[in-house]
């Protein structure tokens, strides 16, 4: 029994929020409270089956689920051309696919239980829930599948909900207009990713990663697939200069919802650095591709800096620092595939996907914090906010622990990535570890400014009367705050176990290859 | 488990958050040095201006409009560049796309570019 429920645990982890997600509607239609109470058991159920595939694939290694015939001669559909096409979905995870399994089930949970009290004033509840399971459902399906279609597909349903999200609150009209510069940039880079495919499965027949990996002849057709790839992931990690859509989405969707766009902007993150390690691996020029990702990560970090400077948009802020921490990201992994083969090479990419976990934290729990403040004051734009460290404690004491990590102070978690990536990149070049340490300054300098004009200065009379935020919304928040001061004392607790081993999974395509079909 | 190791170095937080509070304990016992005749809810506590009026409290604190105005101002050439760039209508958004999209081509597909 043991043993067939660890077999299925990927199907679960799919399963059970998408089951969820059709059953929330009707109940609904019976209990609200009932309804929110479904949202979260189904996500604690995932998260902590989520764990256990992750100590599955840490323990014993990479993990093969084949939806359908168990292997390529078995249920299959025979073409009158002679084709024999076994029909089956393979999800490969290995250790790299956990951590990112981990980010997504963890963020969806606390997303949830932060919605309980956030949205309770909207009458269309079940809808959101619906979709915030879906747009789970989609960030599992991209981050677990080792197939290139179906990873479009679930693209295409994280997108679907996640602009449906960003549009949740219908009765503003930059909600909406947000939502559909979300659909239409996600449209475009899920095209371009759809032409990819057709492009790789024209010449080869196959859509598996990792048999595409192993057949590719590197063509033409194959650089012109990278092209549109790496654009098409890159726009939806938020890369600049095409991260314009960021802090529009981030803006305006609903604090719980900017948290989940995190994670799934580093799903694409994931599904970048997944076609290039995986899918071109050692066939890449590192140079060229090491420096594109390089200029993206610079680009990204200066431009995402410079506007969160300039912004009096508490969210819209947090979003250009989202933008900026996707460029350290970036830089770390551009100098670990232009610096191939040296000794930090390895270690800038172990620095990158650190940055991966803590960045979520970190801009998560700023997210929670700035729908605590328009949750209580009705204000978004900080010129309206002061004082509130009187009244709201804690909201405060976590907001202190976000800004901390973000600008990487010691001992935070956000320092610790930070350092390794400073160590890294100062080996390959010292002017871009400059740049990325200056930018870390701009980061606090920011950051200062929002602590300062939100949370001190005198009790501003319009909102002497404001709480703290209910438990609802603290309990998440506190959730990551406690995590993120664990692994700032603690770093080597992840960064020896969860984090080395996603990055030699990451870079061992031999590996991916034969745990996914023998024989590299 | 406590100590980092990043090639070039190592990284302990717990042996900082030590010295961090030795040195808060070091800094508290300096405090206890200070006036301890201070009275909470006396004039002793009101902001002196001059013999002015306290302003109201809503005239008082830095609004974030306010913070980094000297910055700024002086790099005004570059903010109002990128200001300008970010024009919020997606007919600039997928025209970014296209030019990123139009360079990768161009750099990838070249000889010696993208994959060997």
């Amino acid at each position: 029994m043991s043993d067939l429920f660890t077999t299925h645990l990927p199907a679960l982890i799919i399963a059970i929020p998408l089951f969820a997600a059709f059953l929330t509607p009707l109940i609904s239609r019976i209990n609200g409270k009932g309804r929110n109470f479904v949202v979260i058991v189904a996500l604690l159920m995932t998260f902590i089956l989520t764990i256990k595939l992750a100590w599955h694939v840490y323990t014993d290694g990479t993990f093969l689920y084949a939806f359908g015939s168990s292997d390529a001669s078995g249920f299959a559909l025979h073409t009158p051309a002679g084709y024999v096409v076994p029909i089956r979905i393979l999800f490969e995870i290995d250790a790299m696919s956990a951590l990112m399994g981990i980010i997504t089930s963890s963020l969806a949970l606390l997303g949830a239980i932060y919605s309980w009290n956030f949205v309770e004033k909207y009458e269309t509840q079940d809808k959101y829930y619906t979709l915030l399971l879906l747009m789970t459902v989609g960030m599992f399906g991209m981050v677990f599948t080792g197939d290139l279609f179906n990873m479009f597909v679930f693209l295409e349903v994280l997108s679907i909900s996640g602009a449906a999200l960003v549009a949740f609150r219908t009765e503003k009209g930059a909600s909406i207009e947000a939502g559909l510069k979300y659909m239409i940039i996600s449209s475009l880079g899920a095209m371009f990713m759809l032409f990819a495919v057709c492009l790789l499965y024209g010449q080869y027949d196959l859509l598996n990663l990792a048999a595409l990996a192993k057949r590719m002849d590197y063509t033409l057709l194959d650089e012109i697939a990278l092209v549109a790839l790496i654009g098409a992931f890159a726009m939806k990690s938020g890369a600049a200069p095409m991260h314009m859509w960021v802090p529009d989405a981030y803006g305006e969707a609903p604090a719980s919802i900017s948290l989940m766009l995190v994670a799934s902007t580093q799903a694409s993150l994931y599904a970048l650095f997944r076609v290039v390690f995986t899918l071109y691996g050692a066939h890449i020029d590192p140079t060229t591709i090491g420096w594109l990702f390089i200029i993206f990560g610079l680009l990204s970090i200066m431009v995402g800096v410079s506007m969160a400077l300039m912004q009096d948009n508490l969210k819209r802020l947090i979003g250009y620092t989202a933008v900026a921490e996707i460029g350290y990201m970036m830089l770390a992994v551009g100098v670990a595939i232009a610096s191939m083969g040296s000794g930090y090479s390895l270690m800038a990419l172990k620095a990158g996907i650190f940055h991966i976990l803590n960045d979520a934290l970190d801009i998560g729990l700023l997210f929670l914090v700035a729908g605590v403040l328009f949750y209580r004051t009705g204000a978004r734009n900080l010129a309206q906010l002061g004082g509130l460290a009187r009244n709201m404690k804690y909201t405060t004491f976590f907001f202190m622990i976000g800004l901390a990590a973000v600008a990487g102070l010691p001992p935070t978690n956000g320092f610790a990535s930070k350092l390794l990536i400073y160590e890294s990149i100062y080996l390959f070049n010292p002017v871009l570890a400059i740049i990325a340490i200056l930018a870390s300054i701009f980061m606090l300098a920011i950051f200062v400014k929002v602590f300062h004009s939100a949370f001190l200065g005198p009790e501003l009379p319009s909102l002497a009367k404001v709480k703290e935020a209910p438990p609802s919304m603290l309990i998440p928040m506190a959730i990551l705050a406690l995590v993120m001061i664990i692994i700032g004392l603690f770093p080597n607790l992840v960064y020896s176990t969860i984090v080395c081993e996603a990055a030699k999974a990451l870079l061992d395509q031999g590996g991916y290859i034969a745990a996914m079909i023998g024989g590299a | 488990m406590l100590t980092l190791d990043s090639g070039s170095g190592i990284w302990t937080p717990i042996l900082w958050l030590f010295l961090f509070v030795l040195f808060s304990v070091i800094v508290l016992w300096l405090r206890g040095f200070g006036r301890s005749d201070y009275k909470k809810g006396t004039d002793q506590t009101m902001i002196f201006f001059s013999g002015n009026m306290e302003p109201l409290k809503d005239m008082v604190h830095i609004r974030s409009t306010n913070l980094y105005w000297g910055f700024t101002e002086s790099l005004s050439v570059v903010f109002e560049k990128l200001r300008k760039a970010h024009t919020g209508r997606i007919n600039d958004y997928v025209y970014w796309f296209v030019v990123v999209l139009a360079l990768l081509f161009i750099i990838v597909i070249l000889p010696g570019g993208g994959l060997q």
